[in-house]
């Protein structure tokens, strides 16, 4: 009976895992790529570095936002609704991110492209923080009980939320410079590769100061007390960060960049490891979390979703391989300068 | 102005907005893979260069498709959480369905096009823009099966304070969904074909690269033609469901009042809603209303006065909605019937009233299909879910109307700002018309 829940519940956590593993590069470089590219030929080709996938990617939020809907539809409503004017702001990022690709090559000026910079800029970093600070709240616990939400966007900016949100940035950020590195060539690749190694030290002390405070700001750490195996998840996640400067070290961005992938993933599982069974902790009285057995949809409505997502998760996982495979090679200025169409 | 009242505006506003770019893409996708798929079989260059300047366009306006998109996922949690918590069991899977089977082929594939012409053999290039039409009309299918449901509810019981789905497969058999995919998908067909022949015509009056336009004008007019029978057909078709199902809606399009039988249809006709009843009936065509609920001549129409006033539809919107949809909808048949014939004519080109007649027409598809969501929305008010579930019953109960306001004010602001960029780099793009350089198109790697 309970199995379709936890089920549930594990594709919840593995849908957002992949998503801020795909966006977060997206994002990472759309919010570094000023600190790298010196000219406007290497900003696009930058921003051409993510073109064939970054829609893709996003698809996973779009996927993660539906199968909370269909199978927590109590846990989307509340979440949604409580978190109202934040997620509003992090709508109007993403919508501003996506034009901004597709209309700063077409007017040829430098104030109209400079202009789409700054909005790629400020539209890629405001999504990292505020899903961090986002998630960071959830893992705290939202001020919720039987008379509803008793918080608002102010109550979100608590030490903890921001420590969360500032964490998201740095792993985006080295995340991106990372793949920056890997999809372009020459001095182009050297910056972006000198600026991954320059932020993995912030983003040490960050992740350090993260999971000390994590014992005192959340819970989460009670099923890990009950169930010490599952301290692999975070050490996974530590010794992958770890390895993301051992690769930096010796010179294998790639490598690097595949450890970096694995660190966020496995923060992501972390955190959401020491959530369950709860989507949403209330932080007032636990009689009010939102768990998946009390917010989840029917047996019936989760049997079938569960069908659909084994048959089509592994149908599009195997054919994004294979189109990462196609564009695997990095973009030169020669794809970009031989080409007035380009983004 | 209340919480109710904002929220709905906000809805309406920003799904309308979506709607403005969606239905190009369903049809646009497809005479882009039209015009390859015959580049592909016969190797004439012009249909190279048609897929590009075609393709081209598509992408500008998909770029807004996507972004608006993102808003309508988030808004029924945002806006509507006891709507999404009470009906949440059923409507929740199509839209979760949607994502995984339709937004990841259509936006996947629709990267692997732009960025994959030297990267790709020409077929595995051709398949890409197929799948990624394709998975543009799936999504089209199933979130009109989620909106299906919400006008015809079915496979479902009221359960632990909600609504809980027991039959998946009437939701995805649902006819009320199907119709409104059907109508819904050849109308945004009709919106490609009247978009590429309007810019073919503004082209071809000026004598720009004829033969390019002339081709593409071509296509469209048989594309819209087509369409634009079927859109009548299925509508007709959808029409005697909801006489079926929503007898209010049905009422208020036809400005029926008294339950009779051989209601007449009268071409000029003004509702009184405050006197219930007509003012103006004339011209009157025996019997054709209660045709079109039952195609029959004699068969029965229930009349608004048969439900209380608190649940009918605002009936002179969606009465004036739905016979201007079905004005322009004729008018666009003869438009794409003349489109089709004239052109085997030898001075086509010198008939510049026709032209003018076809860029002037641009538009009107695009504002039938909003007309055409407006009779089906408002229509089915007060109910959110018909039958169901009220639209006042679906608001979330812990937003605020200073949110809602500053949040309306937001999307008008964004969406307006964006919106006419996109339209203006439309406009240009178009009017720059196609690349002379079809030669060195194939090698060079074309990046968006
Ligand atoms: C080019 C666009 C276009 C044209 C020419 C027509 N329609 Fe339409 N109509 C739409 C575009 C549209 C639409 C935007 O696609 C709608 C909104 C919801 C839907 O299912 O389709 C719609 C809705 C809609 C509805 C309400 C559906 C509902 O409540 O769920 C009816 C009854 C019709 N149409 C009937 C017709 C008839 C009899 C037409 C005769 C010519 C017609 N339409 C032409
Ligand atoms: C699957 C697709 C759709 C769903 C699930 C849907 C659902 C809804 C919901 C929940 C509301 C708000 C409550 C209400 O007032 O009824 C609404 C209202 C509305 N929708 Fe849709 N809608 C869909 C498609 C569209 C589209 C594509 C358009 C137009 C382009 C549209 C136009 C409207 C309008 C105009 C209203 C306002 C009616 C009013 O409250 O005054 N809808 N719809
Ligand atoms: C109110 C309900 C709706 C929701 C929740 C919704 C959701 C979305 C989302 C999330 C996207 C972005 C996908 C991406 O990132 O690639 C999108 C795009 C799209 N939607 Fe909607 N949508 C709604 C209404 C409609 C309707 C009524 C139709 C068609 C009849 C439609 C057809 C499409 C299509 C074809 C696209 C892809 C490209 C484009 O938008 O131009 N949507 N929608």
């Amino acid at each position: 009976m309970e199995m379709l829940q936890i089920t549930w519940f594990v594709l919840w956590a593995v849908l957002w895992a992949v998503y801020f593993m795909l966006d977060g590069f997206v994002l990472g470089l759309g919010f570094t790529s000023r600190f790298i590219a010196k000219n406007d030929t290497e900003k696009r080709i930058l921003i051409n570095s993510v073109g064939p996938v970054w829609d893709g990617n996003e698809v996973w939020l779009i996927t993660a936002g539906g199968a909370t809907f269909a199978a927590f539809p109590t846990t989307y409503a509340l979440m949604f609704s409580y978190l109202y004017t934040a997620l509003l702001l992090l709508l109007f990022s993403l919508i501003v991110r996506g034009v901004s690709f597709e209309f700063r090559g077409k007017i040829d000026s430098s104030t109209w492209k400079q202009s789409w910079d700054n909005a790629i800029t400020v539209s890629s970093f405001l999504p990292a923080l505020l899903f961090g600070v986002a998630f960071g709240n959830i893992f705290k616990g939202l001020p919720m009980d039987a008379s509803g939400y008793h918080g608002g966007l102010i109550s979100l900016l608590n030490p903890y939320g921001i420590l969360t949100g500032l964490l998201f940035v740095f792993l985006f950020a080295v995340h991106g410079a990372l793949y920056s590195t890997v999809k372009t060539t020459g001095d182009l690749s050297d910056r972006a590769f000198a600026l991954a190694r320059m932020l993995w030290i912030p983003l040490l002390l960050i992740a350090v100061v993260f999971l000390g405070y994590t014992a005192y700001a959340t819970k989460l750490y009670d099923n890990y007390m009950k169930a010490p195996v599952l301290f692999i998840i975070p050490v996974v996640a530590v010794l992958a960060l770890v390895a993301v400067q051992a690769f930096m070290f010796y010179k294998k961005p790639l490598k690097a960049f595949t450890a970096s992938c694995i660190t966020i993933v496995f923060v992501v599982l972390t955190g959401v490891a020491g959530l369950f069974p709860n989507l949403i902790p209330s932080s007032l009285d636990p009689a009010y979390s939102l768990t998946i057995f009390n917010s989840s949809s029917s047996q019936y409505t989760l049997r079938i979703m569960t069908v659909v997502a084994f048959i089509f998760v592994p149908t599009v996982i195997a054919y994004k391989i294979w189109v990462y495979r196609i564009f695997r090679a990095p973009v030169t200025e020669k794809d970009v300068l031989d080409n007035h169409e380009a983004y | 102005m209340d919480l109710l009242a904002l929220s709905r505006i906000q809805f309406a506003v920003t799904t309308m907005f979506h709607f403005i770019f969606v239905p190009l893409t369903l049809g646009l996708s497809v005479l882009t893979a039209w015009f390859e798929t015959k580049y592909v079989k016969t190797g004439d260059e012009t249909y190279l260069r048609m897929t590009k300047f075609w393709g081209k366009l598509f992408l500008i306006n998909f770029a807004l498709g996507v972004v608006t998109g993102i808003t309508q996922e988030f808004q029924f949690g945002m806006n509507w959480a006891e709507y999404s918590r009470y009906v949440g069991d059923i409507f929740g899977a199509p839209l979760a369905i949607e994502a995984t089977v339709a937004f990841f082929l259509e936006s996947v594939f629709i990267g692997v096009w732009v960025f994959g012409w030297d990267k790709l053999s020409k077929k595995a290039h051709l398949t890409s823009i197929w799948l990624a039409a394709f998975g543009t009309n799936l999504s089209a299918l199933w979130i009109l099966l989620a909106n299906g449901w919400m006008q015809k509810p079915v496979g479902f019981i009221i359960r632990n304070g909600r609504a809980e789905m027991n039959d998946f497969l009437a939701l995805v058999t649902n006819p009320y969904g199907w119709f409104k995919f059907l109508h819904t998908v050849t109308s945004g067909f009709m919106v490609a074909g009247f978009f590429v022949m309007g810019i073919a015509a503004w082209h071809l009056l000026r004598k720009n690269e004829t033969d390019f336009f002339t081709r593409s004008f071509k296509t469209a007019a048989m594309f819209s033609l087509i369409s634009s029978v079927a859109v009548a057909l299925t509508g007709d078709f959808h029409a005697v469901e909801i006489a079926k199902v929503q007898p209010t809606k049905f009422a208020a399009m036809e400005a029926v009042w008294e339950t009779k039988k051989a209601v007449p249809m009268h071409l000029l006709l003004v509702p009184d809603t405050a006197n219930e009843r007509n003012s103006v009936e004339t011209a009157s065509l025996p019997g054709m209303v209660s045709f079109l609920a039952f195609h029959d001549f004699n068969a029965e129409v229930k009349g608004l006065k048969e439900f209380p006033k608190e649940e009918r539809p605002p009936v002179l919107p969606v009465f004036l909605s739905f016979r201007l949809m079905v004005a322009l909808g004729t008018l666009m048949i003869g438009l794409a019937a003349l489109a089709v014939i004239l052109p085997r004519w030898s001075r086509f080109l010198d008939f510049k009233i026709f032209l003018y007649i076809m860029l002037a027409a641009l538009p009107l598809p695009y504002i039938t299909v909003q007309l055409g969501w407006l009779v089906a929305e408002l229509g089915r008010q007060p109910w959110a879910v018909y039958g169901v579930l009220k639209t006042a019953n679906g608001l979330s109960a812990s937003v605020s109307t200073i949110q809602v306001a500053g949040s309306l004010f937001g999307f008008t602001l964004l969406y307006g700002i964006l919106g006419t960029i996109d339209i203006y780099l439309l406009a240009k793009y178009a009017i720059k018309g196609p690349d002379s350089d079809s030669s060195s198109m194939i090698t060079v790697k074309e990046v968006a």
